[in-house]
């Protein structure tokens, strides 16, 4: 047995009609060929042309990353398939919601943390705080991670955003 | 005097008809049922468009796909909404699998009651999503001509396939617009790579004039391609004087009768094909896709070749097997830049350089892989095969099979000399294709002789379509190699499942003459091999549909034989070399 090869992490952006269903064509692609979807996120990013981006992490061989970007392009809406993992430098970020209901003694260490962080309170009650953080998905998942002997009770993320850097498109 | 409405203000359906005609349809292949009764109607009230009435939705698509595989055009069906649409989700998913361009009008129930489990609703976009190139749902009148242009336009361009375009009943009565193909703004995000990049050429060519022992490898993207991308890989196979090989869609892209073909590669290829696929220095893969039935096992496949891969698909390259040079482009015009390219170098062939590996080749293919033990007792299915390809030789013949141990022997033993003359079901290995795959080869080609090649097991898949073969008098003949089996699935019980047949005898089989007379045609049997040629040729003679009984030897298995999971040199010959091999791994038992 050859030693299969080693997964990678890549984040690509995809930019698509946006008409009904197309982002059930990108789904379909990744549940019906079996790559995996770490994360997705779609908006519509240029309302002129009737444009949205797709943010998608995914996983896999770089013979299966190949793959799926060209799988991508096959899609008739598709306009662009980008690998921002391959073209170069770029910036990744996510948002999260998380809420927390610790007991009072555990009040004034929340904030502190949450301080550390960076993070902002968008919502507070006498039991409760939601905290508003933005951050590479490592930071998010920190963040999480410390809070969560102090009682989060919930946690919305938006998943990952990403551009790449410099003055070049996308 | 009443106003007369606007030149182009027609009805939903009306568009339908009068795209349908802008875009050369000839023939439309269909069902009616409640949500596409406006498009009949619209239909009724016109005479350019021939409508073939079909005894499933499935036949209807089958019909369309050997229309179009036949003819190179596309093939248009028609059906309604909910179980019209889900009946032809089969052929669809088939046309996708052999890249057939079809467009498949499905009628849906009204906009405003999409969502409600109306009567007869089905999630047809959502359905057919993953079984298509793409599809439509029209919610405005508007969309309608536009999206019906578009869809014939994607079907037939690129890696062709079919196209769904969802009709709600109440768009079909909307009235609306008119736009005509010319005037269609074309898709922005839609433009397939057509012409090679020069540098992936000249790369090509350094390495054609380099090999010793090089190989083409021919698959459907050539017949896809067209006539001419055929004319043209045959002026560059001459041109270098290499051998050819083909794949199961490819037979007729190269003439087999040629001294450089060596005959189908893959699981029933022959030994020449496969041990040449397996030894090769230069593998030049001309519009196939290293399907698994051809590359048998993956890390053993053609280990010390080097691989050029020519696809207009690029999700094609580097899929199943990594390629040394991938050249994106449609298949004719690169062949066309490389015969250019090899001219321009001067390029001549030097025997010296290959003549050694021609050598090889011949003592692989005196080893005479397609022989078998004949008999003058019991029907040899192989010896019924080389009777009928022997007595229509001289007739432009068409041929269909439906899937299993009749279509590998059809496969190695029928030899096509020309392309758009075999239809099969290649990807997808659907059962009842043959049957209403032969009632579109005869619409488009009324004068030719189409014969499908079946098993006895298949045939009963699509059966009803023999009703509409009487319908149209169309003169189908349907030759059954009858051996009471399932036979691929018997033979791989006897192989890997130590001959425990299970639930692959069919026990009730029907009396085919008795059938045949049922529908209306010509019933026939041969049951020894001196009734073969009398029954051929009456069935040849006879201008109406016939289905011809053969009752072939039930044991005959189909040699050769790549067993899975294995590679290339390790085929089985024969039964003989049954025990020599020794039992299936492991790994290659699940394989399918």
């Amino acid at each position: 047995m050859a030693t299969p090869e080693a997964t990678e992490k890549h984040t690509m952006a995809v930019l698509v009609d946006n008409e009904p269903g197309v982002l059930a064509r990108v789904i379909g692609l990744f549940s019906g060929r079996g790559y995996n979807i770490e994360s997705l996120t779609v908006a519509e990013t240029d309302p002129k042309n009737k444009l949205s981006r797709i943010t998608i992490v995914t996983s896999g061989t770089p013979m299966i990353i190949e793959q799926i970007k060209a799988q991508l392009n096959r899609i008739v809406p598709v306009h662009g398939v980008h690998d921002l993992s391959e073209e170069g430098p770029f910036v990744e970020r996510e948002l999260a919601l998380i809420k927390v209901t610790g007991g009072v003694e555990s009040r004034a260490e929340t904030l502190r943390l949450a301080d550390i962080f960076h993070a902002r309170v968008v919502d507070t009650t006498p039991e409760s705080y939601v905290f508003e953080m933005t951050g590479s998905t490592d930071k998010l998942d920190a963040f999480i991670n410390l809070m969560e002997p102090l009682g989060v009770v919930d946690i919305s993320r938006t998943g990952v955003a990403a551009i790449s850097r410099g003055a070049g498109k996308f | 005097m009443a106003v007369q409405p606007a030149v182009h203000e027609l009805s939903g359906a009306e568009m339908v008809i009068r795209a349908l005609v802008d875009q050369g349809v000839d023939v439309v292949f269909g069902y009616p049922g409640g949500a596409v009764l406006p498009i009949y109607d619209a239909l009724f009230k016109q005479n350019r468009l021939r409508h073939i009435l079909v005894r499933h939705e499935q036949g209807a698509v089958h019909a369309a796909e050997g229309y179009a595989r036949s003819s190179g055009k596309v093939g248009v069906v028609l059906v309604t909404s909910g179980p019209g649409a889900t009946n032809a989700v089969t052929g669809l998913t088939d046309a996708l699998m052999d890249s057939v361009p079809l467009v498949c009008l499905t009628g849906q129930v009204p906009t405003h009651l999409i969502g409600n489990d109306a009567f007869q609703e089905a999630d047809t976009t959502g359905i057919t999503r993953p079984c298509t190139k793409h599809n439509y749902l029209v919610k405005d009148v508007n969309d309608l001509a536009r999206v019906m242009h578009e869809a014939f336009m994607i079907a037939r361009t690129g890696r062709p396939g079919p196209v769904v375009v969802d009709l709600p009943k109440d768009v079909l009565f909307a009235t609306g617009l008119y736009v005509p193909p010319e005037t269609t703004p074309t898709r922005k995000s839609y433009r397939p790579q057509v012409k090679p990049e020069t540098a992936r050429i000249t790369a090509a060519a350094q390495l054609i004039m380099a090999a010793k022992k090089p190989l083409f490898y021919g698959g459907g993207g050539l017949i896809n391609s067209g006539p001419r991308a055929c004319a043209l890989f045959t002026e560059f196979a001459h041109l270098t004087g290499f051998p050819v090989t083909l794949t199961l869609m490819g037979l007729g892209a190269f003439p087999a009768s040629d001294k450089q073909y060596l005959g189908l590669v893959g699981m029933h290829g022959t030994f020449e094909s496969n041990n040449a696929m397996h030894d090769c220095d230069l593998m030049i893969n001309i519009g196939a896709r290293f399907d698994d039935r051809v590359t048998g096992k993956v890390a053993a496949f053609a280990p010390h070749s080097r691989k050029i891969h020519v696809d207009i698909d690029p999700s094609s390259i580097n899929k199943n097997v990594r390629v040394d040079l991938a050249v994106v482009g449609d298949c004719a015009e690169v062949l066309a830049a490389l015969i250019a390219e090899l001219k321009a170098r001067k390029y001549a062939a030097d025997p010296a350089r290959i003549t050694p590996w021609w050598h090889q080749i011949e003592t692989w293919r005196k080893r005479d892989c397609l022989r078998y033990a004949k008999s003058g007792t019991i029907i040899k299915p192989q010896y019924a095969i080389e009777r009928l390809y022997a007595l229509t030789r001289d007739r432009d013949v068409f041929v269909t099979t439906e899937v299993g141990q009749h279509q590998m022997w059809a496969a190695q033993l029928f030899k096509f000399d020309q392309p758009f003359h075999w239809m099969t079901s290649g990807g997808l290995g659907t059962m009842g294709y043959g049957l209403p795959a032969a009632i579109g080869v005869q619409l488009a080609h009324p004068d030719a002789l189409v014969v499908d090649i079946a098993g006895e097991a298949s045939i009963l898949m699509n059966i009803q379509e023999m009703s509409t073969v009487c319908q149209y008098r169309l003169p189908v003949k349907v030759f059954i190699l009858n051996n009471q089996y399932m036979g691929m699935v018997r033979q791989w019980q006897e192989l890997m499942h130590g001959g425990r047949y299970s639930e692959s005898y069919t026990a009730a089989l029907p009396d085919f003459v008795k059938l045949a007379e049922a529908f209306g045609a010509v019933g026939l049997r041969a049951e020894k091999p001196g009734d073969l040629d009398r029954v051929i040729q009456e069935m040849i003679a006879v201008d109406r549909p016939v289905i011809v009984d053969v009752q072939v030897d039930p044991k005959e298995n189909c040699f050769p034989m790549i067993p899975s999971g294995a590679a290339h040199n390790e085929m089985l010959l024969g039964p003989e070399d049954k025990q020599a091999s020794g039992p299936v791994s492991e790994e290659g038992m699940v394989l399918v």
